[in-house]
Formats: C-alpha cells, structure tokens, sequence
C-alpha cells in the first residue's frame, strides 16, 4: 500500500526534475565564451546584435569588475576557459600580452580604426573599443540638503566638509578605481599624489568593489559624491537620478574597453567573427548610445548628460607606464587603505 | 553515538579478512559495496579535496613546496591579521546578543502561558529561508545613510561592525533558538515541583533548575551562533565596510586576486575555529544526552500574568524584527527608485534586464536546489541506514559516520575552495565534473551532510531491531526489509531532510561562489554580483524570488506531508 505512494511521490519528484533541468539551459560546444568588464546590462544587447548577424553562435559572458577578471587571466593562463577577451581595459590587456597569453590577429576593417586605439604590433594583439572616462557624480539634492558646495576639482574632495560622503571603487577590484589612482600619479607624480590620496581617504566613506557603484549610490544619496565613470552618471540622469556628472579640472583618468584573443582558445572561428564584428562601423555606433569616445573615427556623436568638456579633459595616457607598474600601484594602496578596518564615522 | 552492536571478535584481521570475503552471501556483498562506496564518495568529494587545500597552503603560486613561508608572510600582514581579531569580536558579540534573544523567545514558547506560541516559533523560522546577503541589504534601506530609521544608530554607521552584527543576528536567529528551544523542553517538572516545595523563588529556581538544566543546550547553540557568524560571508560582504573579517578576507584572496595559496592559508585559520567549535558542540551533545532520566515528567508552565506578558511583548517585539527585515527587502524590491520615485513596479524583476544571466540564474538554482534534494536523501539515507541498521563491517561502518561527521566542522567557504584545488588539477581524472552542474550538487549535498545524517539516524534508531531479526530468519534480503519498512517509517523524516537540503541549497553561497561558471551561475550568487555593481533593487528582487521559492517548497511539502499522515500513519498515534 504505501510502496503505492512511494512511487507516486517518487515519481513527481523526478517530474520536478525534469521539469528544473529543460528550464536551465545547457552549454553547447559551439557557445563562444566571451570574458568581459562590460556593464552587465550592456552585455544583452550586444549579444543580440551581434547573434543577429552571426545565428550559429552563441555568447556565454563571464562577467566581473576589470581587476577580478584580470586576476583571473592571470592566474588561469594558458588554461583559461575564455575563447576571447572583450570590452577589458588596455592596461589589464598589457599585462596578459606580456603573459603570453594573448592570440595576436588583425580583425577585418581593423585599419579604419584610430591608430591609437590598436595596439603597435603587426598583427595587433589587442584592438580598443571605446574609452571609458573618470567623472564624479553628483547627488544634487542631497549635496543641497548637507549644504555641500558641487566640487569642482579632485583637490575639492579632500576638503573636510565632505566627510564621511564620498564613496569610491577599489582600485583593487575595478577597474575605474585603478584608472583614477593611475591618472593621479601620472597627473602629478607619486609624492603629490599619495598625499592627496591619504587626504581623500579621510572623507571615504566606503570603497566598493564596482566602478559604477559609487555612482548609483550617489544617485540614491546613500553618498551624495561618488568616483565613477561618465557613463554611469550620465545614465542614472538620464533615468531620473539628481545626478550631476563633473569633470574634475585638473585632468581625467581613462582606459580603453578593448578585445583580444586568447591562445589556444576552442572555439577561435568564432571568436575571429566576434573581433571582426566589433570594429565595424555598426557596431561602433552601439559604442556610442552610452560612450562619447570610440574607436571607428567620425562616428562618435555628443553622448546626453555627458559633461560637455569631457573628451579635452581626458589626461594623456601612458598604458605601458600603468600596466607596468600597476602591481606595485596596488599593493601600495591596499598597504595604505584597505587594512584600515574601523569604519570612519560621520 | 553510533549503535555498532559488533561484538570485538567478529572484527577480522588481516589473515581472516580474505577468508571472511569468500564466505560473504550476495546480500553482504550488497551491503559491503553500498558502504564502500559511500566512504569513497565522501573521501574523494570531502577528505581528499581538504587534503589539496593543505597542500596548497604550503606551495607557491607556481605549485613549488615552500613549506611556512605563505604562514609567516599571512602573519606580517598586519591587515590580515586584524581580520582574526574582527572576525572574533563580531562572532564573540553576536553570539552572546543571539543567545540571550533566543534563550528569551524560547523561554516564552517553552515555559510560558503566552498566547500565539505556534505563530511565534513558525516566524522565527523566517530567516532560513532567505539567503544571508538579505539582512545586509535590507539593513541599507533601514538604517544606512537615506535609511528610513537612521536616526536609531545616533550618527552611527551601518556599514562595519554594527551592520554585521545585527544582520548575523537575523541570520542565525532560527538556528539558535531551535536548539534553545529544545534545550527548554526536554525537562523535569518533578525538580520543579521539588524546589517549590522546598521554598525556593522563582529567581532562585531560575538560577538553580532552570539554566542548570539547559546548560548543555545553551553552550550548543552559543557554539553553534558563534561558527555560523565567524564563517558567514553574505552579510560582511554586503555590509562590513572597511571592517575586514577572515570570511570576507578569503574571498577578496581568492576571487579579487586570485592569490590561491594566501586564500588557502585564510581558509586553514578560519577552518580553526569552526574545528573548535565542533569539538566542545560534541562534547556537549553526549554529555547532554547523559543528563535525560527516563522517568522524567513533562513540564506544564502555569499562567503568570506579568511573565507571560512581559515575554508576549518580548516575542512581538522580535517577530516584529525578523518581518520587518524581509518586509523591508520585499518594499526595496518594489519601489522603484528609492529614495526619490516611492511609487511601486515589478519592473526590478526584469533581471535580464540588468544581467545577462538573469532569470537563468534562478532556473540553475532550481535545478540545483532539485537534484540536492532527491539525490542527497538518497544517500544520505543508504548511509545512515548502513550505519545503523547495518550487519557486519563495523569498523568502516563506524568510519562511515566518523566520515559523516566532518562536514559539520568544515565552512562553506573552506569546502568551496579546497573544491577548486582538488578538481582544478587537470591530471585529477574527476576534473571532468569541473564547473558542472555536478559538482555543484554533489558540493552542496557534502556541505550540508551532516545535519541530514543525523536526522536520518535518529529516525531509524526509533525502529525497533526486531524488523531486522524477523526478516532475517526469514530469509527476506536486506534491502526489502529497508524498502518496505523502514523507508516508509521514515518517510515524514526523509522529507524533513530533502525540505533541509533543498531549501539549503536555494539560499547557500559560501562554498558553491568558488566553483560556479557561467553556465552554471546561481541565484543566490547573482545577488553578489548585483549588490557589488550596485543594483540593490534588483538584488532584493532576486533575493525575494529566492524566498518564495522556499515559502512555496515548504508550503507544499507542508501540504503533502498532511494529507500522507493522516490516510496512512494512523498507527503512529497509538505508538506514541
């Protein structure tokens, strides 16, 4: 009698099974494992402009800030998962070239692009995307509320009056909070920027593990001033957020979104159609709905909300310098801020 | 407490071992096989995989002995170091506050004439079915710098060690006040009655019936506070701040520098205290069992008005809190732009939206939570049968549960990442399971083994031995005798487990954040990564879908199991 019962609960047991495993979807040989620092919520709708015009592939992204995923290539190497690295900065791309990691390949079109946004080497073992640029956002309801003057410069953030309000990105884990600490350095040499470096860290509240982070919590005004990315501000705004996207004066950091392929990868036919797909004209224009600097020239139009001086502000860059010397960057800054454990208080 | 009932001569040694094998029957052989192979699962998915994380903590980047040198640099590291001192503040002071809300909430349920004592206990449950990163979510809406009653912490921060605690509290509530709870019940109302008529007080029987008799209980569910608050990663992670612990430490190693060897050395460190902890919890538990008298009468408070309304307002207060944490991470899942847009949308449960694994991260950890459940209480079952009904083989019978044991003492996190090690390693021939839906499952059924083991044994040592003898002399095969009756028996307990596991599996993140990949992402984990980018509406809203998820689960099992008991388990009324 109740052997009955057992086989019908066993049964609809193994219907729920069934039922959870055609839901989950299962990985297919020819998938293109793509890893990215993207916004996750960019990732969508490049898959599916570029599934469009290639139906046969399909793109699983791995996606986390542009410090995990560099530590992550780093430390897979030559047995990474990874068919191709997409939308990953170009200092983080340095370091796997000089890993040997990286598979170097001239995607077709790839000589319409700006020069300086494809690596030196014939063929180039990475090509940019598009620049993505330091901003800081913000909150102007809740700087008005705190009676917080709009700070113009980085030198402002130092400034007492902003304790406890400001929040910025690990330069650990992002890849926003490496460029900004880079562009420092570069801006005013090490000395200087140390010091203003432990000047700022006074008036941190947190450090986040994302560079867009700091940007939606000023937009909520949980920190009313957040070190971010133009992108990020100009989106919340553009949503809805009281936020105020400000180029400091001084200069802004900036790295390129760019794409490699990975030595030895599975599925190489595919990730050559993805590389010669992103540096065409199209596509390039998809850079720009949310970024005002891409790489296929004459394409870029002004970007909403977007400070208007951005792209003269942006600091001249030395990638080889940052990649060079971004172990040694990081393991000062966490030797400084990131074993300070007691919370700072308001 | 194993019931090994093997007399010492019938243990073979070496020169009878083979002679016994030749003389065993098919249905040894069965049974020999079953608990072979459930010592080599849990070698090979338990010991083996701990093993690697050892090793690796004395080996360099590049895989070279170098002995302590990863142990000395671990400890010039003056901010690692900091986080043992965190990590034991946070759980020292958790555990105490915890202990003594749930020695108070029990006391109400147990040992009071309070109304709504069924409503009470079933709210407390509330907090197992969310995923820990939950509290430290809501907890932001609540009481961080735009929280709706900031003005409690009077200019405090939420982020750092007060966030951290009150948000284990939450967590671990359920957990701790079960064990109080039981630890209340199982008592003797003739000590009661006996100090009464002694003249004692009611303070003074409190200090000399009361708390002597929990006292075991209460040291097991202190323990027990203090190794789920040291090992938690959820809650520090999303609200700890700058305030650095060792679970939060291990992850930063792993995932943020893929440092392996220093996140094996955090691991070992953290895997300390949770040894500890488990050591003095099984001390406890037989010294506690010793304690119970047969003759025992159950205890029947009577009603005291200012008590039972002091601890009524008590209950309230504290059901108040456990709702109002998850009411709060619901609320933040629906408004649609807080603090400034209050008006309601479903429009953050788009997750696609947001993350390109969406939805499909809840499909997985259906999936998973599914094959958990049905594939765990299989063996979980076989096992503790092995154990304890079993004939013959004692010693790798008593090995068994030795085995069994363990995970208890192994955090998450810790069995996430010796998992890395162990099937990372491309000359491992298991590597092929290697971020596989498999090992996902077979990683969480390990991670929560023990618990499961001991219920299943419990319930089968309440089967009477004679259904084995009778069958026996009957000549009637084990496994009939198992099918028949005491899976059955079992049946309300071997739901129990599969409800424990899948609903464990729904909210864990500690081990599996180590060894997901992108086909295989969970729920739970797409909550991380929407918190970390900043979506914390979206990540409330996932949170959220996770509890339903569990609400539904529990409440069908609910369901199922009523209508079972009350057509076929008739005879269980009388028995009792």
């Amino acid at each position: 009698m109740t052997t009955q019962y057992l086989g019908k609960i066993g049964s609809s047991v193994l219907g729920v099974v069934l039922a959870g495993m055609c839901l989950g979807n299962v990985a297919k040989a020819g998938d293109l494992i793509v890893y990215t620092a993207v916004e996750p919520e960019e990732l969508t709708g490049f898959a599916k402009a570029f599934e469009a015009t290639n139906p046969d592939i399909k793109i699983k992204w791995v996606r986390d800030s542009t410090g995990i995923m560099t530590a992550k290539l780093l430390a897979e190497g030559k047995n990474t998962r990874a068919d191709i690295i997409w939308g990953l900065a170009a200092t983080s791309l340095l370091l796997l070239k000089d890993a040997g990691i990286l598979e170097p390949y001239a995607p077709k079109g790839v000589e319409k692009l700006d020069k300086l946004f494809v690596d030196g080497d014939s063929p180039p073992s990475w090509v940019g995307q598009r620049a993505w640029i330091a901003s800081i956002c913000v909150n102007t309801v809740e700087a008005k509320a705190k009676n917080l003057p709009i700070p113009k410069s980085w030198a402002d953030l130092t400034k007492p009056v902003y304790k406890g309000h400001i929040v910025m990105p690990n330069p650990a884990s992002s890849g926003t909070g490496f460029l900004d600490v880079s562009s420092w350095l570069q801006m005013w040499g090490e000395e200087k920027a140390w010091k203003f470096m432990d000047d700022l860290h006074k008036n941190i509240g947190v450090y986040t593990h994302s560079g867009s982070k700091p940007c939606k919590m000023a937009g909520k005004g949980e920190f009313p001033i957040g070190v971010s990315f133009a992108y990020k501000g100009a989106q919340l705004k553009a949503k809805g957020a009281p936020v105020l996207t400000v180029a400091p004066t001084e200069g802004v950091g900036w790295d390129l979104e760019s794409f490699a392929l990975v030595k030895g990868a599975k599925n190489a036919a595919a990730a050559k159609k993805f590389a010669d797909w992103s540096v065409t004209r199209e596509t390039n224009v998809i850079y720009n709905q949310a970024y005002a600097v891409v790489a296929y020239p004459g394409v870029a139009k002004p970007v909403k909300f977007f400070p208007a001086d951005l792209s003269k502000k942006m600091i001249k860059n030395d990638f080889l310098w940052a990649a060079k010397n971004r172990k040694r960057i990081l393991a000062e800054w966490k030797k400084r801020y990131d074993s300070k454990s007691l919370p700072k208080k308001k | 407490m194993t019931a090994l009932d093997q007399p010492r001569s019938l243990i073979p040694g070496p020169l009878s071992t083979l002679q016994r094998i030749r003389n065993l029957g098919t249905e040894s052989w069965i049974m020999l096989a079953g608990i072979v192979s459930l010592c080599a699962a849990l070698l090979a998915l338990l010991v083996m995989p701990l093993y690697s994380l050892l090793s690796k903590a004395v080996e360099d980047d590049k895989g070279a002995f170098v002995g302590l040198a990863n142990f000395q640099e671990y400890f010039s590291s003056a901010g690692l170091v900091q986080s043992i001192g965190n990590s034991l503040t946070i759980a020292g002071l958790t555990m105490v506050i915890a202990c003594v809300l749930a020695f108070i909430f029990a006391y109400g349920i147990t040992r009071s004439c309070m109304p709504f004592k069924r409503t009470f206990r079933a709210l407390a449950t509330i907090p197992i079915l969310a995923p820990s990163l939950l509290p430290a979510i809501s907890l932001i809406y609540l009481l961080g710098n735009q929280g709706m009653i900031k003005g409690l912490l009077f200019g405090e921060t939420i982020y750092g060690p007060i966030g951290i605690m009150i948000g284990m509290i939450f967590y671990i509530f359920p957990h701790v006040l079960m064990i109080m709870v039981t630890a209340l019940s199982t008592t003797d109302a003739r000590l009661y009655e006996a100090a009464e008529v002694l003249g004692a007080g009611p303070v003074r029987i409190f200090f000399t019936v009361t708390i002597p008799g929990a006292i075991y209980g209460i040291v097991s569910a202190a323990v027990i506070a203090f190794t789920l608050t040291i090992t938690d990663f959820g809650v520090p992670k999303v609200i700890g701040g700058q305030y650095n612990v060792l679970a939060t430490d291990i992850y930063k190693q792993v995932i943020g520098q893929q440092n392996f060897s220093m996140g094996a050395v955090v691991g070992l460190v953290l895997l300390l205290p949770a040894m500890f902890s488990f050591v003095i919890d099984r001390h406890v538990k037989k010294k506690q069992v010793a304690l119970l008298s047969a003759r025992a009468v159950p205890y029947h408070p009577k009603p005291h008005k200012v008590r039972d309304r002091a601890l009524l307002a008590f209950c309230v207060l504290m059901s108040l809190f456990l709702i109002g944490i998850l009411g709060t991470a619901a609320f933040a899942s629906l408004v649609t732009f807080w603090p400034y847009d209050l008006s309601l949308t479903l429009a953050h449960y788009d997750f696609d939206a947001v993350d390109p694994n969406g939805w499909s991260s809840f499909y997985n950890s259906l999936k998973m939570a599914s094959f958990t459940a049905v594939v765990g209480v299989v063996v979980i079952f076989l096992g503790a049968y092995f154990v304890e009904k079993g004939r013959g083989f004692g010693r790798l019978r008593s090995g068994f549960h030795m085995l069994a044991m363990l995970p208890m003492a192994v955090p998450g996190l810790v069995l996430g990442l010796a998992y890395i090690f162990f099937f990372s390693r491309p000359e491992n021939p298991l590597s092929v399971m290697y971020s596989t839906m498999t090992i996902l499952v077979l990683c969480t059924i390990v991670h929560f083994y023990t618990v499961s083991h001991l219920t299943m044994l419990t319930a089968l040592k309440q089967i009477d031995k004679e259904f084995e003898s009778v069958s026996a002399s009957l000549k009637v095969p084990f496994y009939k005798t198992m099918l028949r009756v005491h899976v059955p028996i079992c049946l309300p307990t071997i739901s129990e487990v599969m409800m424990y596991l899948f609903v464990n599996a729904m909210t864990t993140v500690s081990a599996v954040v180590f060894i997901y990949s992108p086909d295989t992402k969970l729920a739970a984990i797409s909550v991380l990564n929407m918190d970390d980018v900043g979506d914390t509406a979206e990540a409330s809203a996932m949170a959220m879908i996770i509890v339903l998820t569990s609400v539904t689960a529990k409440l069908l099992h609910g369901l199922i199991m009523k209508s079972f008991t009350a057509r076929h388990s008739a005879w269980r009324q009388r028995t009792g």
